[in-house]
């Protein structure tokens, strides 16, 4: 029998959440590695049981974990994480040069196809990849010694390469984005870069459409359409027809379009969805109401989904990786807030359900659909 | 055998319980102490010390015998009480955040 397997992040360890697939009642196990920030945990899609945690801590520093059982026992992976080749600067907030350094592993993205293949994304900005199931990793450098990367700076929560997307149909093909520094495109499985971000507009710059210094918040993709993408921006949700040749803005009705995830319903790839937070400044939801939007349209033409979520005094918010979709029929959506809540909805958004509510502030969620 | 103690969060990081012993041979210092723990734990490999330069993390401390050891350089003796075994080296994570 089919079911679900939710993996959970968060401040202070991780969760794994499962049910089979009427996706009515859950089993919580956890915390695994208490007391560390788990900024990811995510599985391989070529082998369920194979999963990776991204573990760290500001005294301890990076930790990789490994699972073979889907999350019941861990082992440690390698943490070596060494840049390739001399690390100059980026810039500083102030707009000072500031050497680039390691500081841990924000985003973990497993092969498609082969389960020791594994990228991982890091702060300072770099993209890192392991042929060996996380023993050992390598830099892929092309995209840190990009002629650019000099001009980079960090937004709030880093200079972090928080998004890798994979193209289902073409191996060579795959996106990250960098906080601040936009959408990146490679063609040659990693070893070349160019910047994919014309269309945004950033107030935050001198020069508002510049080729790089975007805060890209995520963004997302169908694997049936991987020409198609959808992203969060800082400010802005916006849409690319055309591989990230370009970019339109797609907010229309929503109420704010600061907001850090964005998805895509794995039955229809034209129903998006994104948690609009207030500001940047106010990291929490608009008039204390916890609001999913979905369009159905692709963008543009929104709607608020609200049935069993807090309407009222509520004033969480949900981070860049902390929502994601499964592969059933309806669409189950999930997401996590900082206040340590995980949701969930088993009818495409329609109504949703509090799976676990006092958990540590939520870090990410990725969603496994088990056969 | 000299006695190492970890903090929590590296004690279950590696499998082991509060006390570490470890057979060090002479001289007993913070380099030959952490080659020691990490050589038997490698799962604490880069978690006290960088792997390239064997510095110290900013936020790691190293306590024996009621004096605080953490800016001695790596090849520094320890305390003769830590070599012979009779007191602990304490690995601790420094005390920040509230």
């Amino acid at each position: 029998m089919s079911g679900v397997r939710v993996l959970v992040g968060t401040r202070k360890g991780a969760f794994v959440l499962s049910s089979d697939a009427g996706r009515k009642s859950w089993k919580v196990d956890g915390p695994h590695f208490a007391g560390w920030e788990i900024y990811h945990v995510k599985g391989s899609p070529a082998d369920p049981d194979r999963l990776y945690a991204s573990q760290t801590s500001g005294w301890f520093g990076q930790v990789l974990q490994r699972s073979n059982d889907g999350g019941k026992t861990w082992e440690a992976a390698g943490n070596d994480f060494r840049y390739d080749g001399p690390t100059g600067t980026h810039q500083w907030y102030d707009g000072s040069p500031h050497p680039w350094e390691f500081k841990r592993v924000w985003h973990l993205e497993p092969s498609l196809n082969d389960p020791d293949k594994i990228y991982a994304g890091a702060e300072d900005a770099a993209l890192f990849e392991s042929g060996d199931g996380g023993q050992t990793w390598a830099e892929l450098p092309g995209l840190r010694t990009h002629a650019t990367a000099s001009g980079w700076a960090p937004g709030a929560g880093g200079l972090c390469l928080h998004t890798i997307v994979l193209d289902p149909t073409n191996a060579d093909r795959m996106y990250i984005a960098i906080s601040a520094a936009g959408v990146f495109r490679s063609d040659d499985a990693g070893k070349t870069w160019r910047p994919a971000n014309k269309g945004l507009r950033s107030n935050t710059m001198p020069d508002e459409d510049a080729e790089v210094g975007h805060c890209v918040h995520r963004i997302a993709m169908h694997p049936s359409r991987p020409d198609v993408l959808f992203m969060q921006k800082h400010w802005d949700v916006m849409r690319t027809d055309d591989g990230a040749e370009s970019w339109r803005e797609i907010s229309g009705n929503l109420p704010t379009d600061f907001g850090f995830v964005v998805d895509v319903n794995a039955n229809e790839p034209d129903t998006v969805y994104v948690i609009p937070i207030t500001s940047d400044s106010h990291h929490f939801v608009p008039d204390g109401k916890l609001r999913v939007y979905r369009s159905k349209a692709g963008g543009d033409d929104w709607e608020a989904l609200t049935k069993g979520l807090p309407q009222k005094d509520c004033y969480v918010n949900v981070l860049r990786d902390a929502m994601d979709v499964d592969a059933l029929d309806p669409c189950g959506i999930y997401f996590g807030t900082s206040g340590g809540q995980v949701y969930g909805s088993a009818d495409g958004g329609d109504t949703w359900n509090a799976i676990v509510r006092d958990l540590p502030g939520v870090l990410s969620v990725e969603v496994q659909t088990l056969e | 055998m000299i006695q190492v103690i970890l903090p929590r969060n590296l004690q279950i990081l590696a499998g082991v319980g509060r006390v570490v012993e470890l057979e060090v041979a002479a001289p007993v210092t913070q380099r030959t102490v952490l080659d020691a723990l990490e050589a038997a734990h490698p799962a604490l490999l880069g978690t006290v010390r960088d792997r390239v330069t064997k510095q110290r993390r900013p936020m790691i401390r190293f306590f024996a015998c009621e004096e605080d050891h953490s800016d001695e350089t790596v090849d520094t003796p320890l305390p003769d009480e830590v070599a012979s075994g009779k007191e602990p080296l304490l690995i601790i994570g420094a005390i920040a955040g509230g």
